[in-house]
């Protein structure tokens, strides 16, 4: 399979008829009760978050929620969320470790919001927390980055035991549109960015960031089929680990061994 | 090329750093009120106008000279320095003649010293470089120094500032928060304590990762403390937002902080907290006599 350019995936991506959380959720669940609130501040409409039965097995579902009108994307303020989403996702992620549950997030996300509230309410800390409760958590979770995994956003949905990527979703430190304008003073110049940030899910598999690629293959459908299969051998790999702690401990070297620099002009590390 | 071209080369660096590391230098302007100030007197001063109150922003080495007890610090993995995992165009020249002026391979220093008689880990990153812009090293030598930490149960103390992710990088940066964090889970975990100082400017992944996870988290007075840009909030809202929006009075008020320290009084409230954590030493058994 010749893998596209990240220039024209962030074309495919951004198709307002791409799938969105929703749709993820109604076929691949058999059932779904969406729960709200973070109990400290608001409900945030960004974050999507419930108990649903995947094959029959009780899981938690986070994700960013976007529309496909704009209306539906105002009120989902198009999937970037507020310090009160992340509060939700780590109270539902607490719940599933409470109740034994498997974690499931789905990523799709431009980034978490930029704004006075935010900044009010703490965005840095409520990612930083993320961050934190996910490495540890006591059940196992899986990621999947289904269009835009937009730097932090995306990041405190995605430190699990398996990150996967559909085929076409970008994930990346900085949207290519950011990068061009703070590096080359032009924003025209996003395609090039998004080319040389090497965000594909090619990519990161090759930097060993990912575990996995879902084929999108031909029709939704398919699409579907595959992620639902991805899903169900990637929960019984983890099912299949001798105990908990071994998957932290797991969970925690797939992180530490990210990272590349020199030591006494030896390379290191990756 | 020596440090002071860097010095002509940008009016923003000049000032913090002329009266550090020059000692041919005799007089600064302070960029806040325009006073000049003689520089020996300023350093005096840890780098604060007198004038004005504007803080001067310190390299590294000069904060730990700051903070440590004298001939205590020790640096550890110092030789670790960036590569180009993506072969980012303009990167490798760039973190190359940044490490030769400033005599340090990337954005951030670490190693252990005594605060106050206390054994701690120290780290201290420095905006000269990429403005502390977080990438592999960064990250690394963070994740180092939190391992160093929990293995010897010592309590880790960290200076931060930072433009954020190094986007040269690419994805390699955006990892490193969850890297370092996870390292300060476990160091947390052991029962240790994690002190964070937040120093200007404390922004973007940083501040979405360690800069917000300390036990205690002290901040500098009038720092700028945020997770997104300010220009970028503007540009979001169309309006022009008021000039302490995203500083460490805005953060201590709206319950982010602990405690706004001055500069001249960070030693000493360093020392206080881990003298008030320092594990109480196992009790002798009585042993009754007969």
């Amino acid at each position: 399979m010749m893998s596209k350019p990240a220039s024209e995936k962030m074309r495919i991506i951004h198709d307002p008829k791409r799938p969105v959380i929703d749709d993820y959720i109604t076929e691949l669940f058999d059932d779904f009760i969406e729960l709200h609130g973070d109990r400290e501040f608001a409900e945030d409409h960004a974050i999507c978050a419930g108990v649903g039965l995947f094959c029959g097995t009780p899981v938690t579902v986070i994700g960013h929620r976007k529309g496909k009108t704009t209306e539906e994307n105002l009120a989902a303020n198009f999937g970037m969320a507020h310090p009160e989403g992340y509060r939700k996702a780590l109270r539902l992620a607490h719940q599933a470790e409470k109740f034994g549950r498997p974690v499931f997030c789905f990523v799709d996300t431009p980034g978490a919001f930029c704004g006075v509230g935010a900044e009010e309410r703490g965005q840095g800390e409520a990612i930083a927390r993320c961050l934190y409760e996910f490495i540890e958590l006591r059940t196992p979770v899986i990621s999947i980055v289904t269009g835009e995994g937009g730097s932090g956003g995306a990041l405190a949905l995605a430190v699990a035991d398996r990150v996967l990527m559909l085929e076409n979703a970008l994930y990346s430190v900085i949207s290519p549109r950011g990068c061009a304008s703070i590096l080359w003073k032009d924003p025209t110049r996003e395609a090039e960015a998004a080319d040389t940030l090497r965000i594909t899910a090619e990519d990161l598999r090759e930097f060993g960031m990912i575990e996995g690629i879902v084929p999108e293959g031909v029709t939704n459908a398919q699409m579907m089929r595959n992620i639902k299969r991805a899903l169900s051998d990637t929960l019984a790999e983890l099912n299949a680990e001798p105990d908990m702690d071994t998957m932290l401990k797991k969970r925690y070297e797939k992180f530490r061994k990210i990272g590349v620099f020199r030591d006494n002009q030896e390379f290191e590390g990756v | 090329m020596g440090l002071i071209d860097l010095f002509q080369k940008t009016r923003e660096t000049s000032m913090e750093m002329k009266p550090q590391e020059d000692a041919g230098v005799k007089v600064v302007t302070c960029k806040g009120c325009g006073a000049e100030l003689k520089a020996y007197a300023y350093g005096k001063n840890l780098y604060v106008c007198p004038h004005c109150g504007r803080y001067g922003r310190l390299l590294a080495r000069t904060r730990i000279r700051q903070i440590a007890d004298k001939d205590t610090f020790q640096a550890l993995n110092e030789s670790l320095a960036p590569a180009d995992p993506i072969d980012f165009p303009g990167y490798a020249d760039k973190a190359a003649q940044l490490s030769e002026k400033l005599g340090m391979p990337d954005a951030v220093l670490t190693g252990v010293c005594k605060i106050g008689g206390t054994e701690a880990c120290i780290g201290v990153m420095d905006s000269h470089f990429m403005m502390a812009s977080m990438g592999s090293v960064v990250g690394e030598k963070l994740t180092r120094l939190f391992e160093y930490a929990t293995e010897k149960a010592l309590p880790v103390v960290l200076f931060t500032c930072s433009g954020g992710a190094r986007m040269q990088e690419g994805m390699f940066s955006l990892l490193q928060m969850a890297k370092v964090s996870a390292a300060a889970r476990r160091h947390s975990d052991a029962g240790l304590l994690y002190i964070t100082v937040l120093t200007d400017p404390t922004t973007g992944g940083v501040t979405a990762s360690f800069a917000m996870l300390g036990d205690i988290i002290l901040a500098e007075p009038r720092t700028t403390i945020g997770f997104a840009g300010r220009r970028v909030i503007e540009g979001t809202i169309g309006e022009t937002l008021p000039d302490d929006f995203q500083s460490s009075e805005f953060l201590l008020s709206h319950g982010f902080c602990d405690k706004i320290v001055p500069r001249n009084q960070l030693k000493s409230t360093l020392e206080k907290l881990l003298k008030m954590h320092r594990q109480p030493k196992p009790k002798k058994r009585q042993v009754r006599r007969a």
